[in-house]
């Protein structure tokens, strides 16, 4: 295949990703949009297997099956609630294959055209260089990420004495060492530079906390673009490049929003927790009264409702309480008791999280919500539920300038005639801070795991 | 200030056949414009047309990605995952050419790991956009 002529598929390739993302603006189009993105793959993958730069087969196919059959496993065996795991997971893997492909270029480079072992371009070992090392980062950044999922290691955040700095130190020499590299062309300085970049992927994750890794996760996602386009700009392939910005800014546009949905900036989430602030705060609300509710009084007073909001958080999906709650919603339509659902955008530990498990469970994403869409709608509702959500219903976050998360976007639940609020315990939620909702006249707390809780609710609501 | 981008583009791209090409490219370009002949011919180097690719490929992103609806993040985020995966096409250059020492696994992992991302990301996205679609009826 002559070079234009896979350029021109490259050109078809690249359009098709572009169709694939626009298709996701609805969820009517959004499957066309995944076959646009799998036929832009394949053609993109069938071109370079035609071109006269790839000679042997063999290591390619037994490479490619390996592939397909470990990922359609995983990704068929993965529970829906452990996806942002999973994301975290295959975005470390596109890191790692970027640090291959980059070792694969310098060591390699005629075979990729961009010049001769002793004598690649300048601007190429750049690129090669940036290439590798922000795959590198992406790598254990993702690998970190996954492991504070997963659960592996605590949600908290991991601050080393003098974090900042070190980081900053760590920075300046990926750049000397790029500078080195540019001048040796050794591999032993693009080792040292992989090994830095591996060790600041991990530096820049572990100090921050279980909630922000909404912010986190969509900046992997944007730094895995980043590097497809790095390795674009090595092999000078536009498709590449135009892929990688693609990915790039979608996964800077999420990171904005989820920062937006938690009030803070993106410097703020990257150096910074909450925790210190938290913990003078906790002692005040001792002497406050909390009223406890019944699963029974739940029930009836959802039966006796004229329309109903649920507010799902992370709490909903560690105790898989999603199908217990589509069973409830189902009771409610039955009695003609209109139910929607309202998500905050940083509910959940990914950008829409909470959407793909209710979604999972088959409730209509029709009745499911937006926090500016329905925000207006609960001083109108009868019973709030609230679900394993905390700090998106604070109120403090409107009217206590001391708060941690004052001037975030909160769902304004305590409008509503009744909160009922699903939690293990009266304990603080991520950012540490407590919640005055806990403490109105019209917050019942229901005390215990989401799932049981809600199916009690059920039960009762059943029997009545 | 023009002589310094040039000489900053010559840099970035020292490749003599793209700057013949281009050479013959702006040849043709002046004669069109009718322009005096300066002496200096510019070159329009490989790595300026991959920024002026990059750079726009970056707005129709930022367009593109607005537009999609809150509840398909997650969505978003599996099939953006998969795509960045095409770096596979610089994966199976590597793997087909014989290495030598440990280099000789690198393509084959970086294939073997871009195609667990491709498969594996398109398949979760299609699992998760299913649930999203049988809610219709």
């Amino acid at each position: 295949m002559s070079e234009n002529l896979s350029a021109f598929f490259y050109l078809i390739a690249s359009v098709c990703f572009i169709l694939a993302l626009k298709d996701l603006a609805s969820a009517k189009t959004a499957r066309r949009g995944n076959q646009f993105a799998i036929l832009g793959m394949g053609l993109a993958i069938l071109t370079t297997l035609l071109s006269p730069m790839v000679v042997l087969y063999q290591g390619i196919f037994s490479a490619l099956i390996l592939g397909a059959v470990i990922g359609i496993f995983v990704a068929k065996a993965i529970k829906m609630t452990a996806l942002p795991q999973l994301v975290a997971a295959f975005h470390s893997l596109v890191g790692l294959s970027a640090v291959f492909v980059a070792a694969a270029v310098l060591v390699q480079p005629d075979a990729f055209g961009v010049g001769f072992i002793g004598d690649i371009r300048p601007s190429r070992l750049i690129e090669i260089g940036l290439g590798g090392a922000i795959g590198a980062l992406t790598f254990t950044g993702s690998l970190v990420a996954f492991a504070k999922l997963q659960g592996i290691l605590t949600g908290k955040p991991h601050i080393l004495p003098m974090h900042f700095f070190i980081n900053i130190g760590l920075g300046i020499a990926i750049l000397s060492l790029l500078g080195l590299l540019l001048v040796t062309e050794s591999y032993a300085v693009f080792s040292v530079l992989i090994i830095v970049a591996l060790v600041l992927g991990v530096l820049l994750i572990i100090p921050i906390g279980g909630a922000d890794m909404p912010v986190i996760i969509s900046m992997l996602n944007s730094y895995s673009g980043w590097a497809a386009a790095g390795i674009g700009f090595t092999l000078a392939n536009n498709m590449l490049v135009i892929t990688g910005a693609l990915v790039g800014s979608s996964g800077a546009i999420l990171s904005y929003i989820m920062c937006k949905g938690m009030n803070r900036s993106f410097v703020n989430v990257i150096f910074g927790g909450y925790g210190s602030v938290a913990q003078e705060k906790a002692a005040s609300s001792e002497d406050k009264n909390v009223k406890a509710g019944s699963p029974e009084d739940a029930a009836f007073l959802l039966k006796n409702s004229q329309n109903v909001i649920v507010v799902p958080g992370y709490g909903m999906a560690v105790a898989h309480a999603q199908h217990a709650i589509k069973e409830l919603s189902q009771l409610l339509k039955e009695e003609s008791i209109g139910i929607k659902f309202a998500i905050h955008p940083v509910a959940g530990r990914m950008p829409g999280h909470m959407n793909v498990l209710l979604a999972e469970a088959g409730i209509d994403y029709e009745n499911v919500y937006e926090l500016e869409d329905i925000n207006s709608d609960f001083q109108n509702t009868d019973v709030v539920l609230v679900i394993g959500a905390n700090d998106v219903t604070n109120p403090a976050a409107k009217t206590d300038p001391q708060s941690p998360i004052y001037g975030m976007p909160i769902l304004d639940v305590e409008n509503a005639k009744t909160v009922f609020f699903i939690k293990r315990s009266l304990s603080a939620g991520y950012a540490g801070v407590d919640n005055e909702l806990f403490y109105r006249e019209n917050t019942y707390m229901l005390f215990g795991d989401a799932k049981k809780m809600t199916e009690t609710i059920v039960k009762s609501f059943k029997d009545d | 200030m023009t002589s310094l981008f040039d000489t900053i583009c010559r840099f970035m791209d020292k490749n003599q056949n793209s700057i013949l090409t281009s050479k013959k490219l702006s040849e043709s370009l002046e004669k069109v414009k009718d322009m005096p002949s300066s002496g200096e011919v510019s070159q329009l180097s490989p790595f300026m047309i991959s920024l002026t690719v990059f750079i726009l490929a970056i707005f129709v992103g930022y367009y593109v990605v607005w537009k999609v609806t809150p509840a398909l993040h997650s969505p978003l985020m599996a099939v953006t995952n998969a795509i960045s995966s095409v770096i596979i096409v610089g994966a199976l250059i590597a793997c087909s050419i014989p290495l030598l020492g440990a280099a000789k696994y690198f393509g084959f992992l970086a294939v073997m790991l871009a195609a667990i991302n491709i498969f594996g990301g398109f398949s979760i996205t299609h699992r998760m956009l299913h649930m999203f679609h049988k809610k219709k009826s």
